[in-house]
C-alpha cells in the first residue's frame, strides 16, 4: 500500500508538470496576443476574424462571412465614446459614396447598451449595418485596444491597409483611411 | 393572553418589515457586485465612461422599483455573465466554483495519502539496531563494571 500511495503521489505530481508544460507550449505556439491587428502590424497576411452578431439596425444577425465579395470597413465603436461621435458622419458619407462600388461600412458596437447604441445611430443618421457585441467577444480576436478603431477587409476576406486607432476624420488618420478604403475596393494605385 | 399574542405578532411584523426594508439593495451594493466590461474592475472602483453609464442605469432602475436580481439579469443580457463580479452558481459558470475547490480537495487528499504512506512505512520498518563492534562492546562492558564498583 505504501508503494501504491507513493506511485499515486508521483503520478499526480507528473500530471501537474505535464499540464504546466502543455500550457506553456500552447501559449508559445498558438496564442495570438494582440489578435489580428498585431499580425496586420507585422505585415503578415491575415484573414478578418469571423463573427456572427445580432443586428442593431434591423432584426436578425449578420455574419462577416456573408459580406465576402464586398469591400468592408469594420468600425468598432460605442455610444459612450466621444471620438466615435466625431467620425460617425465621415463613415456615413463613405458608405453612401462607395456603396454602389461594393463597399459596406459595418459598425460593431462594443460594451454598450443597445438602447444607447440605437439612440446614437438615430442621432447621427447612421444607415449602414451595425451589429451588437455587448460582451466584447470580438475585441481579443481583432486586437482592438480602444474605441474607435477601424479595419479594412478586401473582397476575399483578408485584412488590408492599416488598423486605424482613433477617429478616422482626424488629420493624422485621414490618408490611412482613404488608402484603406481604396485597398479594400481593390482600387489602390 | 390574547393581548400578549397580538403584541408578539405586531413585533414580529415590525421586525420583519424592518428586515425587508434593510434588504432593499443600495446602488453602492450593486456597484460592488458588478464589473465594468472595459476595465474589468468593479463599478465602484471604475470611472470609465461605460461604468458611469451603468451606475446611472442602476440608479434609474432602482428608483423605478427594480430588484437586485432584475437589474443584474438586465445587465447580463447586455454585457454577458462576465459583468458579474462573482460567477453565477449555475450552468458552465458553476465550474468556476467547483474546479478550484475540487483542486484544493484533491491536493488535500493527495497530501493525506502521501503522509499516510510515509507514516505506515516508518511503522513497518523500525530502524534496525546497529550492532556494536565487539571490541567496543567489551570496552563498554568493562567501563560499566568499573563504574558499578
Amino acid at each position: 500500500m505504501t508503494g501504491t500511495a507513493q506511485r499515486v503521489g508521483q503520478a499526480i505530481a507528473l500530471l501537474g508538470v505535464v499540464a504546466l508544460l502543455g500550457l506553456l507550449v500552447w501559449k508559445v505556439a498558438f496564442d495570438r496576443e494582440g489578435g489580428a491587428a498585431a499580425q496586420l502590424g507585422k505585415g503578415q497576411p491575415v484573414a478578418a476574424p469571423a463573427f456572427t452578431l445580432e443586428r442593431l439596425d434591423r432584426d436578425g444577425t449578420l455574419a462577416l462571412d456573408s459580406l465576402k465579395g464586398k469591400a468592408v470597413v469594420v468600425n468598432f465603436w460605442a455610444s459612450w465614446c466621444v471620438p466615435c461621435r466625431d467620425e460617425a458622419p465621415v463613415l456615413q458619407q463613405t458608405y453612401e459614396r462607395y456603396r454602389d462600388r461594393g463597399l459596406v461600412v459595418l459598425g460593431v458596437d462594443v460594451n454598450d447598451f443597445r438602447q444607447d447604441a440605437r439612440g446614437f445611430m438615430e442621432r447621427y443618421g447612421v444607415t449602414y449595418p451595425v451589429v451588437y457585441d455587448g460582451k466584447g467577444s470580438t475585441v481579443g480576436k481583432w486586437g482592438v485596444r480602444a474605441f474607435p478603431e477601424t479595419f479594412f477587409v478586401d473582397r476575399s476576406g483578408k485584412l488590408v491597409g492599416e488598423r486605424i486607432a482613433g477617429a478616422v476624420d482626424i488629420e493624422r488618420n485621414r490618408a490611412a483611411f482613404e488608402r484603406g478604403v481604396a485597398l479594400a475596393l481593390g482600387e489602390a494605385p | 393572553m390574547k393581548a400578549a399574542v397580538a403584541t408578539l405578532v405586531a413585533v414580529v411584523a415590525l421586525v420583519g418589515g424592518a428586515t425587508t426594508a434593510q434588504a432593499a439593495p443600495s446602488p453602492s451594493d450593486l456597484e460592488a457586485e458588478l464589473v465594468c466590461p472595459t476595465c474589468k474592475t468593479t463599478l465602484d472602483q471604475s470611472d470609465a465612461p461605460v461604468a458611469r453609464r451603468m451606475k446611472q442605469i442602476i440608479r434609474e432602475r432602482l428608483a423605478a422599483g427594480a430588484t437586485e436580481a432584475q437589474i443584474k439579469a438586465e445587465l447580463v443580457d447586455q454585457f454577458g455573465s462576465g459583468v458579474l463580479a462573482e460567477p453565477p452558481k449555475s450552468g458552465l459558470d458553476l465550474l468556476a466554483w467547483i474546479v478550484p475547490l475540487g483542486l484544493v480537495g484533491l491536493g488535500a487528499v493527495g497530501v493525506g495519502v502521501i503522509a499516510w504512506g510515509w507514516s505506515r512505512r516508518r511503522d513497518a520498518e523500525p530502524a534496525a539496531e546497529e550492532e556494536l563492534d565487539p571490541a567496543l562492546a567489551r570496552r563498554v562492558d568493562a567501563e560499566l563494571e568499573r563504574f558499578d564498583e
